[in-house]
């Protein structure tokens, strides 16, 4: 027997006794508190634990899509005899494959982040934007930008007027 | 005309090759390519001054013309139209045009900075101005408009380094585009209300009187449209932008500011008068601004000292002259208004040439410093004097002839006699403005001359080079126009005749002369002359009085007061919203995100699911209370690997969920991938510090996760709504089939990635690649550190030497003895470069166990990657697993080993994955086919038997190798990079540097 086979004869067993309108709990459960546990961290400072949320995040939406597909079903992989409402919902699921992979590409490159600010600035946390500090503590613009600046009257400096009254 | 308007712009894109090669002179070149388009006009106007004015374009008296659809859908349409209005002000826009570009040869220096863009942007603005005033379309006509503004603005701040410049160019382009926009709605409703967009259908349908253009929402239109008007031809209350404007440079003054754009707002106005002259907003509005502006320009001008200031508030004056008597709407006060337009044009250039070369040839405008360039300068002051003489409407010259028109035809204005105010008619008030305004024309004109030429007791006569004649040469043809016109008024009265016969017939119609007998407009005149003269003489106590009144207004403050307002508002709301902090952004997303749902659920009637399961099988239980206890210790947990696992749990745990649900493809990559990124892991955290906090500075524990338990429930709400509220059929019921007969594959799902829907593949992959590129940028800073040391050149056992905390109990070094060993002998290598690593760091189970697996898995992943089509596996969990193989050679190996693993770079398996899978996309467009199209191969191997290739399946290789090259820029960046930095260190440590850090310092 293949693993294949193995999965799906596992399938079958529980997918006759679902209705599609029904629910499962324990699944609903597990992704709720993946997305709390996920958000929790991401609301941190350390970004490791940022990350870690990310990935919980990541966890918890792939969940969500592929409850939203349906109940569990055959594996879907076609056989002519088999009618397409066994199987488990395949759209959901190429969705999900590729949001996996792409969430292993974003943690990559966080923790090469991660490596990256610490190297630098011995930080391991997202620290406040200063030029938004700076920005929040000023009261008012620039006041250069604002000043008042006498209209020039002439476009030539005395020097142009020497070179070019030689040759006009 | 097109080629006109495309001849010019691509004059405009070449110009700044040609000034490389020719400097200044470029202009000269520049200069012939609006003249030989005034020629081609003139040779039009015959045909023009024939045609029916209001004949719709393309019929036989209609004049010339044409329309190509651009936006069917929108009715936008490339039309153009060259009627007796068009050509006046087009006669004007390339005259003064060439004649501005001429002198511009004379008046920069080689060396100038920025003068190719110059030259570009100035032939550039020519062309939106003459494909403006030609455009037949509203919304072509808008954006020549809006280009025009947009030139100017470039033009103003030619003196980048200047703050002034820089300040009024902002300023022109604030208030202009603010008018613009006010005339773009007003525009598109106009359009909206005709169900056209083609001016001259709409000003046909209004002369017509068609219902839906005389109503209130024409009204607002037409007002709106106004606001454009007004504010381009700097009119109270946006006079103020014009003077500031004088910051460009004085032949872009002359064009842009006297003669040309200035002028969009009056070419509007009397383009729109013959239909729109009666709707309600037209005359109140244009007469009282036009006759505000007439008098406030006019008696600022009289303020001024910098002789350019005084012609440009002397422009402001005359546009709203000009705007009155266009907007009045009779056949006489339009042939008046042609007349003055042209007549302002012709002396109004010349006058500010003129400025330009008093600047250029003594370094100043101020008249304080002018003096006696009256008997330094002849020539100069002769052509000064005649158009300074035309500008005030001294005979006999054009400006006269002008101004005589004018006080006839509103001497003769019927529609304006209804209504009246403080016992005169509005006529009445449009004349008593009017001589007053032309008395201040003259006491400026006076001043102006005066000013720049006089010989002033008090001052020492200025220094003042001779002019060289192709420098004089532009104002003086400019004012041989003004002196010639005036003894040939016919030619003007010929090209505004039918322009005027839009408003009818008049019962005794005017015509453009110096000599009309003793009329009542000469009474006029004379009383203007006799008023300004005294006015001039009387200068010092004008100047007293106006002290005393200046300034009641000034809108150019009320500007400043509302953009500084504004600015200070921007700041306040930054200031506020954006404090800087990552957390609060999230918190606010997050909080919006997960109530948004949650009102509308309130609100809406929710699905309610019929049943529910507590959990499908045993093992689902036993699964998911251990997922739940990983996230809920993830959280907990205060070492970072320990966090790190605990996630981990949670992980592997979705690989089985997935297994569980019917899910095999994405039990197999999550259970790769998982794997991958615990590693990766391992080896980016290695450098940090293995607690997490002592004391945790995030804070605000209870509200994260109120947040997390808040947004967490809304999303387990969706869940259950979208189970229980499905009352479709999923749109997947019909992809089994699809999968296996279009896309020749029993696994749906690989179908579905490589076939169905591999446009969200290519673009999934190209991802992977930046990100990829991404994390080898981060740790390499410099390159992809492709390349590298050859591991023959390796001392054995050098690599991770004492990094390790080798205690000396005496069975650890006995241990150590066999490890030496079996570093040692040679004989029984079982990876390459395992002899490159420190003893204490090899492991002689891990080696062998390498061994065996290495090629194994690479044949299992090779095997995945072509089966995927049918079974589970594919290009992603092949790559995957070909990424895993050679993870375990690094783990087992050190970073040479991996590197012998790995002949071809990371780099190279991207872009040669990446070029694969574009090749599979384009492969079947080459053949015939469509973008992804695949198809099958069936064929006959001797030992293998039967075989059905897809050639989706070469995308999916691209995919292969785009995952593996992902999975070893990881591993080499994360592992052999930074093993190489932290060489002979604590890992801990800092091993990388970077200039002036210390803590924090790179911020």
């Amino acid at each position: 027997m293949t693993t294949t086979a193995i999965l799906a004869s596992v399938a079958e067993d529980v997918s006759d006794t679902n209705d599609p309108m029904s629910i499962n709990v324990l699944l609903l459960l597990v992704m709720g508190v993946l997305f709390a546990t996920g958000i929790y961290l991401l609301l941190e400072r350390s970004l490791t634990r940022v990350l870690l949320g990310i990935i919980l995040v990541g966890n918890a939406v792939n969940l969500l899509i592929v409850i939203a597909g349906g109940p569990a079903g055959l594996a879907p992989l076609y056989e002519k005899d088999i009618p397409p409402e066994e199987y488990a919902d395949p759209l959901p699921q190429a969705l999900v494959l590729t949001a996996i992979v792409i969430t292993f590409a974003v943690t990559a490159f966080m923790l090469a982040l991660i490596y990256r600010s610490w190297v630098i600035a011995k930080r391991d946390e997202v620290v406040d934007d200063d030029e938004d500090l700076r920005i929040a503590e000023k009261g008012h613009f620039d006041v250069e930008e604002d000043a008042e600046v006498a209209a020039d009257t002439s476009e030539f400096t005395q020097d142009d007027v020497d070179a070019k009254g030689a040759r006009p | 005309m097109l080629v006109v308007t495309t001849a010019l712009f691509v004059a405009a894109f070449a110009a700044p090759l040609v000034f490389r090669r020719l400097g200044r002179s470029t202009f000269y070149v520049l200069a012939a390519v609006p003249a030989a388009g005034l020629v081609w006009l003139l040779a039009q106007l015959p045909a023009v001054l024939a045609a029916e004015q209001t004949a719709p374009t393309g019929s036989d008296s209609a004049p010339p013309g044409f329309s190509v659809p651009w936006i069917p859908a929108l009715d936008v349409h490339f039309a153009f139209r060259l009627d007796a209005l068009s050509a006046l002000l087009g006669i004007l826009v390339l005259g003064v045009g060439a004649l501005v570009l001429f002198y511009c040869a004379r008046y920069f220096k080689n060396d100038d900075p920025n003068i190719g863009p110059f030259g570009a942007q100035l032939t550039a603005f020519a062309a939106s101005m003459f494909g403006l005033v030609t455009a037949d379309d509203l919304i072509v006509l808008f954006i020549f408009w809006e280009l025009t503004t947009v030139l100017s603005y470039l033009l103003i701040g030619y003196a980048r380094t200047r703050i002034y410049a820089r300040r009024s160019a902002l300023q022109a382009l604030i208030v202009t585009t603010f008018g613009g926009l006010s005339m773009l709605l007003g525009l598109v409703l106009l359009g909206q209300l005709a169900g056209t967009y083609r001016l001259s259908s709409i000003l046909a349908a209004a002369a017509d009187g068609v219902p839906e253009l005389a109503g209130t929402a024409a009204d607002i239109a037409i007002a709106l449209i106004l606001v454009g008007a007004v504010s381009k031809s700097a009119l109270v209350p946006f006079h103020f932008w014009l003077p500031g404007a004088m910051a460009a440079p004085t032949p872009v003054s002359a064009y842009l500011h006297a003669a040309a754009m200035v002028k969009a707002g009056v070419y509007l106005i009397a383009r729109l008068a013959p239909g729109f002259s009666t709707t309600a907003f037209w005359h109140p509005t244009l007469i009282v601004l036009g006759l505000a502006t007439l008098f406030v320009g006019g008696w600022r001008a009289l303020r001024q000292t910098d002789i350019k200031l005084i012609l440009a508030y002397g422009t402001v004056s005359q546009l709203g002259f000009l705007i009155v008597v266009t907007a009045i709407g009779t056949p006489d006060a339009a042939l008046a208004a042609m007349a003055l337009l042209t007549a302002h044009a012709l002396f109004k250039a010349a006058l500010f040439l003129i400025v330009g070369i008093i600047d250029h040839q003594t370094g100043t405008r101020d008249v304080r410093k002018l003096s006696g360039l009256a008997r330094s300068a002849p020539k100069l002051f002769v052509v000064s004097l005649l158009s300074a003489a035309s500008m005030a409407g001294l005979p006999p010259l054009f400006g006269f002839v002008a101004k005589e028109a004018v006080f006839e035809s509103v001497l003769a204005a019927p529609s304006l006699a209804d209504g009246r105010f403080l016992g005169l008619g509005v006529a009445g008030w449009v004349l008593v403005g009017i001589v007053a305004g032309s008395v201040l024309t003259f006491a400026y004109s006076a001043r102006f001359v005066w000013g720049a030429f006089a010989t002033k007791a008090s001052v020492p006569a200025t220094e003042f080079r001779p002019v060289a004649w192709m420098f004089l040469a532009a104002p003086a043809v400019l004012t041989a126009g003004t002196v010639v016109l005036a003894w040939i008024p016919g030619t003007v009265e010929t090209l505004a005749a039918p322009y005027a016969g839009l408003f009818g017939e008049s019962p005794e119609p005017i015509h453009l002369g110096l000599w009309h007998g003793l009329t009542p407009a000469l009474g006029l005149s004379a009383v203007v002359v006799l008023g300004g003269a005294a006015m001039f003489a009387a200068r010092g106590a004008v100047a007293r009085v106006q002290d005393k009144l200046y300034p009641l207004i000034d809108a150019e403050k009320f500007y400043r007061y509302t953009i500084g307002g504004l600015d200070n508002v921007a700041v306040w709301v930054t200031g506020r919203t954006q404090s800087g902090s990552l957390q609060y952004y999230l918190m606010v997303i997050l909080i919006v995100g997960g109530a948004t749902p949650a009102v509308a659920a309130i609100f809406m009637e929710q699905p309610v699911p019929l049943s529910a399961l507590a959990f499908e099988t045993p093992t689902q239980l036993v699964i998911g209370l251990c997922m739940i206890a990983g996230a809920l210790l993830a959280v907990r947990a205060n070492k970072r690997f320990l966090a790190v696992l605990m996630v981990g749990v949670t992980g592997y745990g979705m690989a089985i969920i997935f297994a569980l649900h019917g899910a095999p493809d994405l039990a197999l990559t999550q259970l790769l991938v998982e794997t991958i990124v615990l590693v990766a892991m391992v080896l980016a955290l290695r450098s940090l510090p293995a607690r997490l906090w002592e004391s945790n500075p995030s804070g605000k524990k209870w509200l994260r996760a109120v947040i997390g338990i808040g947004f967490a429930a809304v999303m387990v709400a969706i869940a259950v709504a979208a189970q229980a509220g499905r009352v479709a059929d999923p749109i997947s019921l019909s992809l089994p089939k699809m999968a296996y007969e279009i896309g020749n594959g029993h696994n749906i799902v690989n179908v579905i990635l490589v076939d169905i829907r591999a446009w969200d593949t290519f673009g999934e992959i190209t991802v992977l690649v930046a990100a990829a590129t991404g994390v080898a940028s981060l740790i390499y800073v410099r390159g992809r550190g492709d390349g590298g040391r050859a591991t023959a050149d390796v001392e054995p056992g050098s690599v991770g030497r004492g990094t390790e905390h080798i205690h000396s109990s005496s069975r650890r070094t006995a241990a150590l003895a066999i490890a030496r060993h079996f570093a040692e002998s040679a004989r029984e290598a079982w990876i390459v470069a395992g002899r490159t690593l420190a003893p204490e760091r090899r492991s002689i189970i891990f080696e062998v166990v390498t061994r065996l697996l290495f090629h194994s898995l690479l044949l299992i992943s090779v095997y995945l990657l072509l089966a995927g089509h049918n079974l589970p596996g594919g290009g992603f969990a092949g790559g995957l697993l070909a990424g895993l193989a050679f993870v375990i050679r690094y783990l087992a190996g050190g970073r040479y080993e991996l590197a012998e693993a790995t002949p071809i770079s990371p780099g190279t398996l991207l872009g040669l994955g990446l070029a694969i899978a574009a090749t599979s996309v384009v492969g079947p467009v080459l053949v015939g086919g469509e973008l992804f199209q695949s198809a099958a191969l069936e064929f006959v191997l001797p030992v293998f038997g039967e075989h059905k290739f897809v050639t989706s399946t070469i995308f999916d290789v691209g995919v292969y190798l785009v995952v593996i090259g992902l999975v070893l820029d990881v591993i080499r960046s994360l592992g052999s990079e930074i093993d190489e930095r932290s060489e002979g260190r604590g890992i801990t440590e800092r091993h990388d540097d970077v200039h002036g850090t210390t803590e924090g310092a790179a911020r």
